[in-house]
């Protein structure tokens, strides 16, 4: 009898008839032990999922009982000035951190793929230490090296006679800010992009090297198509993701403390909805919100993915 | 959350966790461009700095004396312990750290036994709608947050849990979607013969998990432990939502409060802002350092399957 690992199963051909009988008390064992996800499943998900949507339709600040009001929420949100902002601020960060984040990525991963032994453990450990920050230090970090008086970041730029701005009272720059802090942890992506790259097989760059191509044709032919799958998958999660960016912004520029300037170019969407729930007690509201950001999320996803399906190249595919 | 969680999740080849996977390719490209390893090490290296300076720059900072915080020397000119008493003297820190461990501890412990059964029921039993409910499982990943943020407060709120610490970890009893599905892989690497063979000796259900599986895919284990004690350390939102007495905050809730009261907030002290920054990050360095290994390897393999 050969080995078999549970992923693969016998058919019911190869089953003994003792072990077909099991099958019902299997099952039974089966239900034991999956039963705290149903469970979960039922309470913190489905029901959730299907009283936010309940929710969305009514007018509810928690002390009084949910009132019916259709689609209004939906009605209002159109004409809120601040969903607006919320959704272009969210569109912003979003298209211009996720491009640069990815790029990045690879050519630090590229860079890393050139060393080896201790050297490449030591990078690896190093591009992954920001990730291990939480997300408040890296809120208060951004309003410290940013700082448009006495910021680190300004100084360097002045070494360089570049006048720095204030990133972060100037409305104008504190997207650019908020952006360029996310890449900060982009490690991750790093280490991510690195073992796609080590999986590629060496035979096709040394026979691509043999029939004459350079390093620049390798990277294009060879490289980009098959690490495309790691590629693809990065740039869906980190576009959900940014879709959801709350933790730094909110840090920043929001809370008690915040009143001395305009904090509105940092107003995502989930920061938005975030207030409207637990600081305006709007939870209809916020609902209809949720729902909208969750429609945003499915739609931008399938069309990632639909793009993504022709672009990626999967081995024994043949369509790369 | 919900990031990091999706961040991680793409097919895991089976058991990868278990073996360092060697390398396919010969580490020997291009020796011989001397430009080219030196543009490599100067990026490598100026990477390190961007990477490491922050850090660097905010425990000096720590040590300099209130006026000195923003001079961005690397080595404080006048060095004091002066800012660590006065945190602990200005804030409940004790008690933070305390809340912080609580909730880490229990979260880590619980989502990791919870989604090991799971993830053990999904990996070595048939039955008709398997895949089905698998699929479900994946798909709750997918659902950003903010749709089942406001019934879950309802629940808690509900059964007068909000203001405690118990909606930060309780919801870990019923395991989570993507430790579920990096244990399954893992679970779904291991020989069928080892428990057909255990089954033979007289083992129940029950004992082929917990004393064959589960150590068995220590590794596994390991990660999913440091992965959420890392997430329920650093979280802001949830302890955002729930807790409202200072002195049921985490540290992360607190550093917040402390940037509020000190950082803007009219007194402009960023002395203790930068200290407690410090005391907050410092305990998710030695965890790193601790688990690197498994860290790495963790998310490496993550991605590694589109």
């Amino acid at each position: 009898m050969s080995v078999l690992p549970l992923g693969r199963s016998r058919t019911d051909q190869e089953l003994r008839p003792q072990q077909r009988r099991n099958r019902r008390r299997n099952l039974r064992a089966a239900l034991l032990f999956i039963s705290p996800w149903i469970l979960g499943f039922l309470v913190f998900t489905l029901w959730p999922v299907l009283y936010s949507g309940y929710l969305s339709l009514t007018d509810y600040d928690v002390i009084n009982d949910p009132n019916f009001i259709g689609l209004e929420n939906y009605g209002q949100m159109l004409e809120d000035p601040k969903i607006r902002l919320a959704l272009w601020n969210t569109f912003i960060y979003t298209v211009f951190s996720v491009p640069v984040h990815i790029i990045v990525s690879l050519l630090l991963a590229m860079l890393l793929n050139r060393v080896t032994g201790r050297a490449s453990g030591f990078f690896r450990t190093v591009f992954y230490l920001p990730k291990m920050t939480p997300p408040v230090a890296i809120g208060i970090l951004l309003l410290l090296l940013f700082n448009g008086q006495n910021g680190l970041v300004n100084g360097v730029l002045g070494w360089f006679g570049i006048p720095g701005p204030s990133w972060t009272t100037d409305p104008a720059w504190i997207q650019p800010g908020l952006i360029i802090m996310s890449l900060w942890t982009l490690g991750a992506s790093t280490i991510i992009l690195l073992a796609a790259l080590q999986n590629v097989p060496q035979e096709l760059y040394d026979s691509a090297r043999v029939d004459g191509a350079n390093s620049w044709q390798t990277t294009w032919r060879i490289t980009l198509p098959m690490i495309s799958g790691s590629l693809f998958f990065l740039t869906i999660v980190n576009t959900i993701a940014a879709f959801q960016t709350f933790t730094e912004a909110y840090t920043a520029y929001f809370g008690s403390g915040n009143s001395t300037y305009s904090n509105d170019a940092a107003l995502f969407y989930a920061i938005y909805l975030f207030q409207q729930a637990f600081e305006f007690l709007h939870m209809g509201y916020a609902s209809a919100m949720a729902w909208l950001l969750f429609v945003i999320v499915l739609v931008v996803t399938i069309i990632q993915m639909v793009v993504g399906r022709r672009m990626v190249y999967y081995e024994g595919d043949g369509n790369g | 959350m919900a990031e990091t969680q999706l961040e991680r999740a793409v097919a895991l080849p089976p058991s990868d966790l278990a073996k360092e996977r060697p390398r396919t390719r010969p580490p020997r490209r291009r020796r011989g461009n001397p430009l080219a390893r030196i543009l490599t090490w100067a990026g490598l290296g100026l990477a390190t700095v961007m990477f490491t300076y922050p850090l660097l720059w905010l425990v000096s900072a720590s040590f300099k004396p209130r006026s000195d915080v923003f001079d961005n020397k690397l080595i404080p000119e006048t060095f004091t312990f002066e800012n660590y008493l006065t945190v602990w003297q200005e804030a409940p820190l004790a008690l933070w750290l305390g809340n912080t461990a609580v909730v880490t501890v229990l979260s880590a412990v619980l989502v990791t036994l919870s989604s090991a059964m799971v993830a053990w029921g999904f990996a070595y039993f048939r039955f008709r709608g398997r895949d089905l409910l698998f699929g479900l499982v994946l798909a709750t990943m997918m659902l950003p947050g903010a749709v089942t943020m406001i019934p879950t407060f309802l629940i808690w709120n509900g059964l007068g849990q909000v203001g405690t610490l118990t909606p930060l970890w309780a919801g870990n009893l019923f395991g989570s979607a993507f430790y579920i599905f990096l244990l399954r892989q893992f679970f779904l690497g291991l020989p069928r013969e080892l428990f057909e063979a255990a089954r033979m000796d007289g083992a129940n259900n029950w004992h082929l998990f917990t004393r064959i599986a589960m150590p068995l895919c220590k590794p596994a284990l390991v990660v999913t432990l440091l992965f959420e004690f890392q997430a329920a350390w650093t979280d802001l939102m949830r302890p955002l939502i729930y807790l409202r007495d200072s002195s049921t905050f985490t540290i992360p809730r607190g550093l917040k409060a402390l940037l509020d009261q000190f950082g803007f907030g009219g007194n402009w002290h960023w002395e203790i802002v930068v200290t407690a920054s410090v005391i907050t990050t410092v305990p998710m360095i030695i965890l790193f350092f601790l688990g690197q290994k498994h860290f790495v390897r963790g998310i490496a393999t993550t991605g590694s399957k589109g």
